[in-house]
């Protein structure tokens, strides 16, 4: 992320403002890919459910963001660097007529909240089949105004002017160009501590919980890819030099994130899979997304690669733990995130947008440790937070589901919806319209408990 | 009469089929089914993940038949599904009381 770059007309600049529209879209795009990806990681008795995980946060964070977060976030700074004004930009009210910037600051606003959507829809991959779906929206709320708001204050606010941003990125200068903390590690960190807080699955570990549609899960991919294109290119704020070269790194990191897992899948397993192609591609992808304004392409194809086989290991440490982060987004964006903005350290080279050199471009330590402290102060703080708020959404509503539910599948119960019709024979029949034929909405009414 | 239940390999049932019908069987029940004997099943791995999927999938035939060619039909399966590998699947012969066409009331031998 850069700051919004200033203007000295009142009319927009149309080649800016178009990209940023389009990009915007893009990265709406990435939910609902979002949802096919992990939609078809999960058994076929609960893909509903992960979609609508992701749908609903999406409709949840839209409205807090308007309302609130994007004041936390981006309004004046409360004075230590941590939080911005909660009521500087209420409703989006006060940006309806231009600014002085070249791309119009609700249009920035939007965009930004389309951030907040993706970093929360994420977490849902780690506590699949047994959320309860009204605490499940309550977590994400909440979550958007104690964890997101702050941390994107932190790492995505700029000083400009009169206007006062956040720590990170003013005082200690971490490099994060579109959002490898307050993202990635962000939504893997709160994923980790949510799915601690649920406990595991039923079965978790015994049961083969394998996937119910590799092909969604492809198509989910392919739809992220191209939405990551705006969510990355679509930082640099502008239809510039710096968008183009983000663009170049964000293509090749994800084929190299696909090399890179399925090179240690062939080595560790015996085959390349499809799964394993899909996870590749989005680790390359979460490691370019704080890098990709600070390396060449080649540090890109390096970036990809390393994260791609690092996550590939990472996603076996929930076994060896025993926290049941069920669709891996601790092993691919926690450890990923920390794979890239760490890597800015290293391999940074002055010559891309960010114009900073890493240790082995000669630049030193400096950079490293800023990168570090990054890391280290996000992770901390959304798993903490993360934790909390789980913890007292349990106690307040209960946050899982019965056991039973869980085992003969959460979709009909949290729902009253089945996934898949493959049978003429499964004994449907109709009682009566909603709304004419009374009040009978299906057999499994009297067991709802949402 | 008798009910002949062959449970075959996926990938020979075109040959099953093709060969019943040479030999004059005119009607039969196919169905998809899974289960396992001494093949066992195979392993899958997800993300380095590794799950023993012990269900293999089966083709179930069944066929009512007179009792006189009862014999001649598990021999004309056997001839077209056997492959000599771990994992062809079974043939077994159970008597059946009565049978009635749903059309036509018809029962027994003049149903079949």
């Amino acid at each position: 992320m850069t700051a919004l770059p200033a203007f000295a007309a009142t009319v927009p600049d149309s080649g800016d403002t178009a990209w940023l529209l389009a990009a915007s879209a893009l990265v709406l795009l990435m939910a609902p890919g979002l949802a096919l990806f992990y939609g078809g990681m999960v058994r076929s008795k609960s893909v509903l459910n992960m979609i609508m995980m992701t749908f609903g946060a999406l409709a949840v964070i839209v409205i807090v963001w308007v309302l609130v977060g994007y004041s936390l976030a981006f309004g004046d700074d409360l004075g230590a660097g941590l939080l911005g004004d909660p009521f500087q930009h209420f409703g989006l009210s006060d940006l309806m007529a231009a600014g002085d910037s070249a791309v119009p600051t609700i249009l920035f606003a939007v965009f930004q909240g389309l951030f907040c959507v993706i970093t929360g829809a994420l977490i849902s991959g780690a506590i699949a089949d047994r959320a309860r779906f009204g605490a499940w929206l309550v977590y994400v709320a909440v979550w958007t105004v104690v964890v997101y708001a702050p941390v994107a204050h932190w790492i995505f606010d700029f000083s400009a002017g009169e206007h006062v941003g956040g720590w990170m990125a003013n005082r200690v200068g971490v490099l994060d160009f579109a959002g490898g903390t307050a993202v990635e590690i962000c939504s893997g960190a709160s994923a980790l501590a949510l799915a601690i807080v649920l406990g595991p699955r039923l079965g978790f570990g015994r049961d083969a919980m394998r996937p119910h549609n590799l092909t969604l899960v492809m198509l989910g991919a392919g739809l992220l890819w191209f939405g990551w294109f705006g969510f990355n290119a679509g930082s640099a704020l502008g239809a510039n030099q710096s968008a183009a070269v983000v663009f170049a790194a964000t293509l090749v990191a994800g084929a190299a994130g696909t090399l890179g897992w399925l090179s240690v899948e062939r080595l560790r397993d015996g085959h390349a899979t499809s799964l394993g192609a899909a996870s590749g591609m989005v680790a390359g992808l979460v490691a370019i997304t704080p890098s990709c304004g600070s390396l060449s392409p080649i540090g890109a194809i390096v970036m990809g690669a390393v994260a791609g086989g690092i996550c590939a290991w990472a996603v076996g440490l929930k076994y060896t733990f025993g926290y049941d982060d069920s669709l891996d987004v601790v092993g691919v964006h926690m450890v990923g995130g920390i794979v890239g903005t760490l890597g800015i350290g290293l391999i940074a080279t002055a010559a891309a947008p960010t114009g900073v050199d890493g240790l082995l471009y000669g630049g030193g330590a400096d950079q490293l440790g800023k990168q570090t402290i990054g890391v280290g102060a996000v992770l901390v703080y959304s798993f903490v937070i993360s934790g909390i708020i789980g913890l007292i959404v349990d106690k307040a509503m209960g946050f899982r589901i019965d056991g039973e539910h869980e085992v003969s599948g959460i979709d009909l119960i949290v729902h009253a919806e089945t996934a898949y019709d493959l049978h003429a024979t499964a004994g449907a029949r109709s009682s009566g319209s909603g709304l004419f034929g009374g009040l009978h909405s299906g057999d499994h009414r009297d067991e709802e408990d949402e | 009469m008798k009910l002949v239940t062959a449970v075959i390999k996926p990938h020979k049932w075109e040959d099953v089929r093709q060969a019943l019908e040479t030999s004059g069987v005119t009607g039969m029940t196919v169905s998809e089914v899974s289960g396992y004997g001494r093949q066992k099943g195979h392993t899958e791995v997800y993300r380095g993940a590794e799950y023993d999927i012990s269900l293999v999938p089966k083709v179930r035939i069944e066929i009512v038949v007179d009792d006189a060619d009862a014999d001649a039909i598990v021999t004309t399966i056997l001839g077209a599904a056997q492959t000599g590998r771990i994992g062809d699947g079974k043939v077994w012969v159970s008597p059946v009381e009565t049978v009635v066409r749903v059309r036509t009331g018809d029962r027994d031998e003049a149903a079949i």
